[in-house]
């Protein structure tokens, strides 16, 4: 029923319906107690103009008052504050089921990839129902993926990764906006999001991608680089195994420990001496320039992949032992 | 505090210098007084929060990048540095002695403990133009010419640019200094100050203790972090 | 107080001297205030022009009017002007400097020379923004984020941001002087609490002025350097990080907005007591919430970066945080309230502003509270909600107040009275006008209308073309003002020292006031909106 009433976009996603709900309860509160000052104002000036109340009683104060006006709007301003917070935290925290898209931002458009290997400009394609984390970043200056249909808005940085991730519940085109000032065509660099129906999805990922898995363009990036002369995978590397690092501690050379991430492994590759791993050298060269965010999101991919389970305390970082050899899955 | 001249020195060449002028605004020489004391007061907080900002960039930078900020730093020149910090401490005790010797109505001592700090900083100005010579030529000045050669490149450039930002306003703050402390001690020499009225003299000071007390946090936080053999 | 019907020329500070000389090398607070009031309205009539066009640009969702270029700049330099060269001095600079020295016994500010200096400094940054817009203007947005004003931008962002550089040292210097004449020069019996409530406000108004434009100056400064010398310190590419610029900007930005409302609210604390003949409800509280907001202001900067990437805690603290900066707001809006219980209500011009003020800022206040709810701010932020909500407040809001402060204070800077029925005019034809032109664009944010978008989805239109014929009716009530305040300068009825029989020492000297203010420095010995012991308002002739 709401839908045909033009005040909030559709509800698209398993978090809209929560964002609008507070909305819902913050006009009521907010426009209640707007009303109320309203209507005690006009109360007074009317009955306590001057030609019918032309003596004024001089009034100090009462600090009971100043108290209540104090803390019940501040209890108030405390139930908005924890539904919002639970909503944001719920939005921090993607399912481990959830399916994993990249997205590239440039001035001016949106590029996507799938871990099955397709790419597409400015229109992603979604299953409906399933969970998505977009992992972002940009090649140049500070963009936003905005889907308000959606409710989710997260910015996307040049240097850094951000996540975002939501579930849509319905069908159908959405919007996508970019929702952070980037230059010329700030307001061009809009896309779709197009929520499939199980049939139509299955459709669509028959039709693109032949070249094989992201994880397989990593793969075949790490050969080409020259990466895997010294990341071996055996204990004669000149650098460390990568297998089963992502996603665990390293320790590193001045004692600090890191989590193995997508920044850290982006990092690793395009500035290697911020953070060597202990017990190696300082002897990796830089590929600043070199690979472009398409790839190393890619070879993230692929080091992902390369994840097997760790046996219990060992935190990755020292030379390992001899290891075993590894199936690399790659898993869409 | 007290309206008179207690110490008419005939030795130092004045016995009682002109009375300061009261300005329009204010009730007495009191007021007056402690209103250009609070302003001045008020304006080095105002210091305090413009350097802040690039205290804040360094730090963050600093935990974020501890190798690049350690090698970094050692190639500083750490004598420079260390004699710039005697240097300024140094001339922060002559303008202390100067505002005591116009509190005691010794003209000439305050003229010359001026002229000292004025020499002094005029040294640490010095000395700075030379370390910044000294990066120019080895290729330590953000930009195009760069080079380092020690752990992470890219994040020691961000610690030499905030090197050259901190300490280039730090400089451009003792030039203004100099040119204040010069400006007292002319005025000085002239006559103009005495135990009756000497405001400009101890807010100079106060302005060049606070030029001062930036160097001695810039010092440690540039020249000193990071492992180095001292001979 | 008798009123001065002949037309004697008794000496003021208007006719004391005259010429060109008199006026730019004048150490007057007074005449500093009127040249502050020149030109910052010429400035508002500049941001206006440009969000004229804004507004015209927006009746159809195609970029037609205008390219997408020219679009960029002309929302940043309507930023940019409005922010810096008009809301930010507007109050404390006019207002302020006319009346701080009076309301507290004084014949002038603590250093008048850097009053003056304070001017020309604003001049100069004005001037320089000026040669920015001449030459094609900033195409940033007024927030300069990196890496886009530092690496990427083609557009005059050094001498905007050179421009606000150098206006913000004459905000500096402004509350410099404000602290120290309001802690040195108060005239004798006139203790912390005895002191009218605009005082307050501009205190604590001067306070965030001292402590956050510095560090404003110095992200600008790093903005121009990193600009024109390449330096990386907020640049990836060469291992800086460009949230470092946002935390830094924000950090003055946020208690920047505070700068722009205290002072207003500092008026309405003025206004609503005179026009109910009867003191303010709840003076202590109403002056430590005005500390409040100046303390809290400062810890709340971070919500301007919910979705920029900054960590779930610290979003949790500073949206915390940005709750309890509401509730002395909230505490004020109460107290005014509880003000006009019982009084003997006067539905003049300045109240009319003043309750147009309340309203408008009870709505912008309201939706911060969505704002400030994590969930909703996802949704929300860079969308044409928040650009509602701040304008309801810096307009709605500050805007008004300072209308209010013009009206109520007018026949004391000239010694002449405006034509009331013009004054009522405006009040309604800006207060109608201004939430014709706001109020749908909060629904046009939550349907998901981003901001600074040149062309739009086109289901955002009926929104917008409400939007445009709610501002042209605004633009009407703005001109109105500058066209019979000008007018009563010369036609206008000669006011006399007390036309509202308001409390306050300025009050209790002559209209226009002499040069040193008063004749011998007044001992104060009553409460501030002493109503009960002055005579009625004067009826309207």
């Amino acid at each position: 029923m709401w839908q045909t009433i033009p005040l909030w976009p559709t509800e698209a996603s398993t978090i809209s319906r929560q964002v609008d709900g507070l909305y819902a309860l913050l006009i009521l509160i907010t426009g209640g107690v707007t009303l109320l000052v309203f209507a005690v104002i006009t109360f007074f000036i009317l009955k306590y103009r001057h030609q019918r109340h032309p003596v004024a009683e001089q009034i100090e104060g009462s600090t009971v008052l100043e108290i209540t006006w104090s803390v019940v709007p501040l209890g108030l301003f405390l139930i908005f504050f924890a539904w919002g917070a639970s909503i944001y935290i719920a939005e921090a925290k993607p399912p481990k089921d959830a399916m994993e898209v990249y997205v590239v931002a440039k001035q001016w458009m949106w590029k996507f990839q799938y871990q099955t290997g397709q790419s597409e400009i400015n229109t992603l394609h979604l299953p409906l129902n399933r969970p998505v984390r977009l992992t972002m970043i940009s090649q140049d200056v500070i963009h936003s993926f905005y889907a308000p249909e959606m409710r989710v808005k997260a910015d996307v940085l040049p240097g850094r990764y951000t996540t975002t991730w939501f579930q849509p519940i319905k069908a159908g085109r959405y919007h996508l906006f970019c929702a952070e000032y980037c230059g010329t065509q700030h307001s061009g660099m809009i896309g779709e999001i197009d929520v499939l129906e199980p049939a139509a999805y299955e459709a669509w990922l028959q039709g693109g991608g032949g070249e094989g898995s992201l994880a397989a363009t990593g793969q075949r990036l790490f050969q080409e680089l020259g990466c895997a002369n010294c990341h071996r995978f055996d204990a004669q590397g000149r650098g460390p195994n990568l297998q089963g690092v992502y996603g665990r501690p390293v320790l590193l050379d001045d004692g600090r420990t890191v989590l193995a991430n997508d920044d850290y492994v982006r990092e690793s590759i395009l500035v290697p001496g911020a953070k060597i791993v202990a017990g190696y050298k300082n002897l990796m060269p830089s590929f600043q320039g070199m690979v472009s965010e398409e790839q190393l999101l890619a070879l993230i991919a692929y080091v992902k992949s390369l994840a097997t389970p760790a046996p219990p305390g060992a935190a990755a970082g020292k030379r390992p032992p001899p290891a075993k050899t590894t199936a690399a899955a790659a898993a869409p | 505090m007290s309206a008179q001249s207690s110490h008419g020195n005939p030795a130092s060449g004045l016995a009682a210098a002109a009375p300061a002028a009261l300005q329009h605004q204010f009730a007495d020489l009191e007021q007056q007084r402690e209103s250009a004391t609070l302003g001045m007061w008020v304006f080095l907080i105002t210091e305090v929060m413009f350097f802040g900002g690039m205290f804040t960039a360094y730090l963050i930078y600093r935990v974020m990048y501890p190798a690049a900020f350690q090698g970094a730093s050692q190639h500083m020149l750490f004598w420079a540095g260390t004699v710039n910090t005697a240097v300024l401490i140094c001339s922060s005790l002559f303008v202390a002695l100067a505002v005591h010797a116009v509190q005691e109505d010794h003209r000439r001592l305050l003229v010359f403990f001026l002229l000292l700090a004025l020499l002094l900083g005029l040294a640490f100005l010095v000395i700075k133009g030379y370390e910044y010579h000294d990066h120019w030529v080895n290729h330590k000045v953000p930009g195009a010419s760069f080079q380092f050669d020690g752990p992470d490149p890219l994040h020691a450039e961000v610690f030499f640019a905030l090197y050259f930002l901190m300490t280039g306003f730090h400089a451009l703050h003792m030039v203004i200094g100099v040119g204040l402390v010069s400006t007292i001690a002319f005025l000085a020499w002239r006559g103009r100050f005495s135990p009756a009225y000497h405001t400009p003299v101890d807010n100079a000071g106060l302005y060049w203790h606070f030029v001062d007390i930036i160097w001695i946090f810039l010092y440690p936080l540039l020249y000193l972090i990071g492992h180095r053999r001292l001979w | 107080m008798s009123t001065a019907t002949q037309i004697t020329e008794t000496e003021n500070y208007l006719n004391v001297d005259y010429g060109i000389k008199s006026w730019l090398l004048t150490t007057d607070h007074k005449r500093i205030g009127l040249l502050y009031l020149a030109s910052i309205t010429l400035f508002f009539f500049v941001g206006g022009f440009f969000a004229l066009l804004i507004r015209l640009e927006l009746l159809t969702p195609g970029g037609d009017l205008v390219q997408s270029d020219i679009y960029n700049r002309l929302f940043t330099m309507h930023g940019i002007v409005m922010i810096f060269l008009f809301l930010i001095p507007s109050i404390p600079a006019v207002i302020g400097n006319f009346f701080i020295p009076m309301m507290i016994g004084a014949r002038d500010m603590a250093f008048p020379k850097i009053n003056l200096l304070s001017w020309y400094l604003f001049m100069a940054g004005g001037a320089l923004i000026l040669y920015s817009i001449l030459t094609g203007g900033a195409d940033t947005g007024w927030t300069f984020y990196t890496p886009f004003s530092t690496e990427y931008s083609n557009s005059r962002v050094v001498a905007a941001a050179l421009g606000v550089f150098v206006a913000g040292f004459s905000s500096i210097l402004t509350g410099l002087n404000f602290i120290v004449t309001i802690h040195r020069m108060r005239a004798p019996g006139m203790t912390w609490s005895r002191m009218p409530l605009f005082l307050w406000s501009n205190y604590a108004t001067a306070v965030i002025q001292v402590l956050g434009t510095p560090v404003l100056a110095i992200t600008l400064a790093l903005v121009f350097l990193e600009r024109v010398l390449h330096i990386g310190v907020f640049n990836p590419q060469m291992g800086g990080d460009p949230l470092l610029f946002q935390h830094l900007f924000w950090f003055y930005s946020h208690p920047a907005v505070y700068i722009m409302i205290l002072p207003s609210m500092g008026v309405i604390s003025e206004v609503v007591p005179c026009f109910a003949r009867k003191r303010i409800f709840g003076y202590a509280f109403v002056a430590m919430s005005s500390v409040a907001i100046a303390v809290f202001g400062f810890l709340v900067w971070a919500h301007h970066m919910f979705v920029a990437g900054v960590s779930v805690y610290s979003a949790l603290v500073f949206s915390l945080l940005s709750y309890a900066v509401a509730v002395p707001s909230a505490v004020k809006v109460f107290n005014w309230t509880a003000t006009m219980y019982k009084g003997s209500i006067y539905l003049r011009t300045p109240m009319l502003y003043a309750l147009g003020f309340i309203g408008l800022f009870t709505i912008g206040g309201m939706t911060g509270l969505f704002v400030a709810a994590l969930g909703i701010d996802v949704h929300v932020t860079d969308t044409y909600f928040v650009v509602a909500h701040f304008h309801y407040i810096m307009v709605g809001g500050a805007v008004m107040g300072y209308l209010a402060a013009i009206h109520f204070w007018w026949p004391k800077i000239t010694g002449k009275l405006y034509p009331e029925l013009w004054g009522r005019i405006a009040a309604a034809t800006i207060f109608l006008g201004f939430n014709l032109t706001f109020f749908p664009l909060f629904i046009a944010g939550y349907l998901g209308m981003p901001r600074r978008y040149h062309a739009y989805a086109p289901e955002f239109q009926v929104l917008n073309v409400f939007s445009t014929a709610g501002a042209s009716i605004l633009g009407v009530g703005y001109i109105l003002p500058l066209l019979y305040l000008l007018w009563s300068l010369r036609y206008g009825k000669d006011a006399g020292d007390n036309p509202w029989n308001a409390a306050g020492l300025e009050w209790m000297t002559a209209s226009p006031p002499p040069t040193h203010n008063f004749a011998e420095t007044p001992v104060v010995t009553w409460d501030p909106y002493n109503y009960n012991e002055l005579p009625d308002m004067p009826e309207e002739e």
